[in-house]
């Protein structure tokens, strides 16, 4: 029974100022709201130097298996770190024009954030859980933060009945798992299961399905993805941006701790229903993206498409192909981020740059942003020199490495299909004239620096691919190599 | 000699692109027009030890770099030239310099840009040429699309989009399919080197696999029929320049891929499916010959003709022959300076008149005689005349062709009069008789610029037609050695 506190630290701090920033706003005037946002960006700064000051010190089980530490938990959790405090700073002229530039909004997003954490890290059901709701129920409230507007109140409502489903079917399977096994401890699941693993069992499989379903519909995969498209259309960019990024890196780290930590020996059970996952979300995702008009709808129908393909590494169920799913997972987070950030970067007060027709001409006008657009369409097209074309390139071979050469036929079969509103995204920018009253873009120095470093990264990491895999590698190893 | 030759030859037109990028708008546009011409010219320079420092007498990589990029899936930064990609990367610096001086005055919307992305794609497609590791090649190679993709919807005619698009489509799903292929032989060879896929041994089920999913990126490339659709539309929309690299270079891409990989990795398949081959490229020599007969857009004219001729290649690739390949080799290269001639002598027309068709134009020859002559040398050549370089090509792929099967080489003949056929029938019409109209009435010859860039090609015309040994020197050890792994069965 021992009682690790320094092995939370970095999530008690994030907890900590999460309140302390909640109480600090009853006493600041409205015009110092700053002040709050200034105190976000130190604190998921500080928890990022936190976490990486014990960066990849072992892998270690603490507070009686409910708490895992190890590299691939630092590395999701540095990455969730970076990810929300780019999110924060890429919104913040938006939320601001939107008048939601509330402390409430940067709390939530602390809380979501510690959610994230809480799950990258969880050795227990309940944990998981716990992390799970946390996350969710910040970001239902993400959603519906402009309050008066309609579509964002419907986008938050459609978001809360179905991540509710989502979460309930979570429990179920939880519970049947539960049922069998007697414990809730991953690790001790992992252990029962291994002898109970029969194709026969169909308790086990009913368990298993209900947990796969609920995993799918957190990360918006086809058949449960109908959600995606609403919420991301319906909230505000900046909510957008945020559900958009971090969480699916979230969501790939509970799948990791679930399938793969606790269900391993299941393999053979859910790769068949993954693949089916996979399949239709790429095939899905990428056909209907075509017939998009709204540029947060595409992006959204295209995040549907991406998380097919990260599950593509995972059902390879080969440490190279979880590694390549971590990778897909990485890289797609941050292309999003481009995306998104474009949207929040071409709006103003009063004017959402949300249909594609908006983006016309923008090379005549903005020729920088233009080359912006072109690098994250490429990228997540992926088409090389972007490091989009590597997270293909490594999904499809861990796929091959398994012989499941037909699954990377399709995959690239949809992803030719997928190249085309990709391509008909830089024809508007390129090709298209602008509108006769296009107006200038205003946007803060912080927001263009930081989106181009986000998007000449996606080419000038090209060299360091290597390291990056790399890294990838020996997260996914300290998890694998735990049992 | 300095080391790492070819790393710059393809980054310093890539760095010099960007540089050129950052010149930004069009009020400094002679800036961004005299910096890419410095680069363009300077990578040519750098290029040329490429070939005098060759050595003929190997078929071994010659100039190899090679350090690790991607250790875990031991991807290698890595590079190397034989005889058969070294001709091709002296010809790819060598248009790349003359497209920039075609570009110089027409061009004047977003000249940097479009200055850029002539050097950009230099750079890659000199990668293309010169990658042994499979997925940097495969970098090199999707990577080219981009500026393509742009130069056509940016600076081409009124039906650009649907033309860029459809070149960007085609060229990817083949691609895609061979990047599978790809994966499949890493995951076979556990190396990406290429020069390792050449010794893996196959069976014939996988052999057959492979060599389709291949084949559908090549085929795309070059193109053969039925896969060519696509660029008639992308040459007739394109920019000069941009048909230009496109019928030059990019198209022997497709050739090149056939030599590289699927004739050495799969020679069993390639056996197998030769006359499949074959009979796609006697399709495209006759049939496409017909097509560009009749049309009435000298572009189109041209892509046509293009697509012919390249049906000329591919005819002397598999017939697996030390003459057929040369032959081959030696028709691709012909190919990039005759057609990149004639487009660039159809866009000095149409700088001037602004149409592309026929019927634009009669008695050209009254107000630009010299631009008659240059037209006419590259005319003839195109219809294959003794004495240029267009005959040397198909007169080796006949030959080679004649000692399989007379019927290959009776078939592919006809292109002697097909292609001069609808070659000087368009020059006849475009150029002789009276003056049609006001508009060619008021033509001006051709500027010292024009004349520079048409006599540099006119040259290399005269050169290779005339003395074509330097030419099929440099290629001979390694066709030989390509030879015997394409006869030597895998199984």
């Amino acid at each position: 029974m021992e009682l690790n506190i320094q092995v939370i630290l970095p999530e008690i701090f994030i907890c900590a100022m999460a309140c302390f920033i909640l109480v600090l706003d009853l006493y600041m005037k409205p015009e110092r709201r700053a002040v709050a946002y200034t105190l976000t960006l130190i604190t998921l700064f500080g928890a990022a130097l936190l976490y990486w000051q014990d960066f990849a010190t072992g892998s270690s089980v603490h507070l009686n298996g409910m708490f895992i530490k190890d590299e691939f938990s630092d590395v999701v959790k540095i990455a969730i770190c970076l990810l929300s405090l780019l999110v924060f700073v890429y919104s913040r002229d938006y939320i601001r024009a939107r008048d939601i530039f509330h402390a409430e909004y940067f709390v939530l997003g602390l809380f979501a954030v510690l959610g994230m954490m809480v799950m990258s890290s969880a050795g227990h059901f309940l944990v998981l859980y716990l992390g799970l709701e946390l996350l969710s129920l910040s970001l239902y409230a993400m959603v519906a933060f402009q309050r008066d507007s309609g579509v964002a109140t419907e986008a938050a409502m459609k978001y809360f009945v179905l991540g509710a489903l989502g979460s309930a079917m979570l429990l179920y399977g939880m519970s049947i798992i539960y049922g069998l096994t007697g414990t809730l401890d991953i690790n001790a699941v992992r252990g029962a299961v291994a002898g109970q693993a029969a194709p026969d069992n169909v308790i086990l499989v009913l368990g298993l399905v209900f947990v796969l379903v609920s995993l799918a519909f957190k990360i918006g995969a086809v058949p449960f993805h109908m959600w995606v498209p609403d919420v991301y259309h319906g909230a505000p960019t900046s909510s957008t941006l945020f559900i958009s990024t971090a969480p699916k890196l979230a969501g790939f780290a509970i799948i990791i701790r679930l399938l793969v930590g606790g269900l391993e020996d299941l393999h053979f059970m859910w790769r068949d229903m993954l693949i089916v996952l996979a399949v239709l979300s790429i095939l899905l995702g990428n056909l209907i993206a075509i017939a998009q008009t709204n540029f947060k709808r595409m992006l959204a129908y295209s995040a549907i498409s991406h998380m097919g393909f990260m599950l593509l590494g995972i059902l390879a169920g080969t440490a190279s192909g979880y590694s390549a799913g971590l990778f897909y997972a990485l890289v797609y987070t941050f292309m999003g981020l481009g995306g998104f950030g474009i949207i929040v970067l071409l709006s103003r007060a009063g004017y959402e740059a949300d249909e594609l027709e908006d983006l016309k001409g923008l090379n005549k006008t903005h020729p920088w942003y233009a080359f912006l657009i072109l690098v994250f369409m490429f990228s997540m097209a992926g088409v090389p020199p972007t490091i989009g074309f590597f997270a293909k390139l490594s999904v499809i071979q861990a796929v091959v490495d398994v012989e499941l050469t037909w699954l990377a036929v399709i995959a690239v079969l949809f992803a030719v299909i997928g190249a085309f509103y990709y391509l008909r995204v830089i024809k508007l920018v390129y090709f298209d004239p602008p509108p006769e009253d296009s107006r200038s873009i205003v946007a803060a120095a912080d927001l263009r620096i930081l989106l181009s470093a986000n998007a000449v990264a996606l080419i000038l990491l090209l060299p360091a691919v290597g390291l990056l895999q790399q890294m990838c590698t020996a997260a996914i190893a300290s998890v694998v190599g735990a049992f | 000699m300095f080391s790492g030759l070819l790393s710059w030859v393809i980054w310093l037109p890539i760095v010099g692109g960007i540089a050129v990028l950052a010149t930004g708008s069009d009020e400094r546009a002679p800036l961004a027009r005299n910096i890419s011409l410095a680069v363009a010219v300077l990578t040519f320079v750098i290029s040329i030890p490429l070939y005098t420092g060759f050595d003929t007498s190997t078929a071994a990589m010659q100039f190899e770099e090679k350090s690790l990029w991607v250790g875990t899936f031991s991807i290698y930064y890595s590079l190397g030239i034989d005889g058969i990609s070294m001709p091709l990367i002296i010809l790819t610096t060598f248009l790349t310099v003359i497209v920039i001086i075609a570009g110089w005055e027409v061009i004047k919307v977003k000249t940097a840009q479009y200055m850029a992305a002539f050097l950009i794609m230099e750079g890659l497609m000199v990668g293309v040429f010169s990658a042994i590791d499979a997925v940097l090649f495969y970098v090199f190679w999707e990577g080219m699309l981009i500026p393509m993709f742009l130069i056509i919807g940016v600076w081409g005619g009124p039906n650009r989009i649907y033309a860029t698009i459809k070149f960007f489509l085609y060229t990817l799903l083949g691609s895609l399919l061979m990047l599978v292929a790809l994966l499949y032989l890493y995951h076979q060879a556990d190396s990406f080197n290429i020069l390792d896929f050449h010794a893996l041994p196959l069976d014939m089920t996988a052999q057959t696999l492979l060599f389709i999913a291949f084949f559908a990126a090549f085929a795309v490339k070059v193109p053969m029929f039925p896969v060519h659709t696509w660029l008639p539309d992308a040459h007739v929309e394109a920019p000069t320049g941009g048909s230009v690299i496109l019928a030059a270079i990019m198209l022997k891409m497709g050739g090149y891929g056939f030599l590289r990989f699927s004739l050495p990795i799969l020679p069993d398949a390639s056996q197998e499916l030769a006359t499949f081959v074959i009979t796609l490229s006697l399709i495209a020599i006759v049939y496409i010959a017909l097509v560009a007969l009749v049309q009435q857009d000298m572009k189109k004219l041209i892509a046509y003709s293009s697509i012919s001729h390249m049906g000329f290649v591919t005819l002397g690739f598999f017939i697996f022959t030390g003459q057929g390949i040369e032959g081959g080799m030696v028709q691709m290269i012909s190919h990039g300076f005759i057609s990149g001639a004639l487009f660039l002598c159809v866009g000095v027309l149409y700088d001037r008149v602004h149409s592309r068709e026929i019927n634009s134009y009669g008695g050209v020859v009254n107000t630009m005689p010299v631009f008659a002559s240059f037209m006419m040398l590259f005319a003839m050549a195109n219809a294959g005349l003794p004495g240029t370089s267009g005959f040397v090509g198909e007169f080796l792929v006949i030959l080679a062709a004649f000692k399989v099967n007379i019927w290959y080489a009776v078939l592919a003949g006809t292109t002697l009069i097909f292609g001069a056929a609808y070659t000087l029938w368009m020059y006849k019409r475009v150029i002789f008789g009276e003056v049609a109209n006001d508009d060619v009435a008021q033509l001006e010859d051709v500027t010292p610029r024009e004349i520079l860039f048409l006599s540099l090609l006119a040259a290399m015309v005269l050169i290779m037609g005339l003395w074509p040994y330097p030419f099929l020197d440099v290629m001979h050890a390694t066709v030989e050695q390509l030879v015997t792994q394409v006869n030597t069965s895998k199984l």
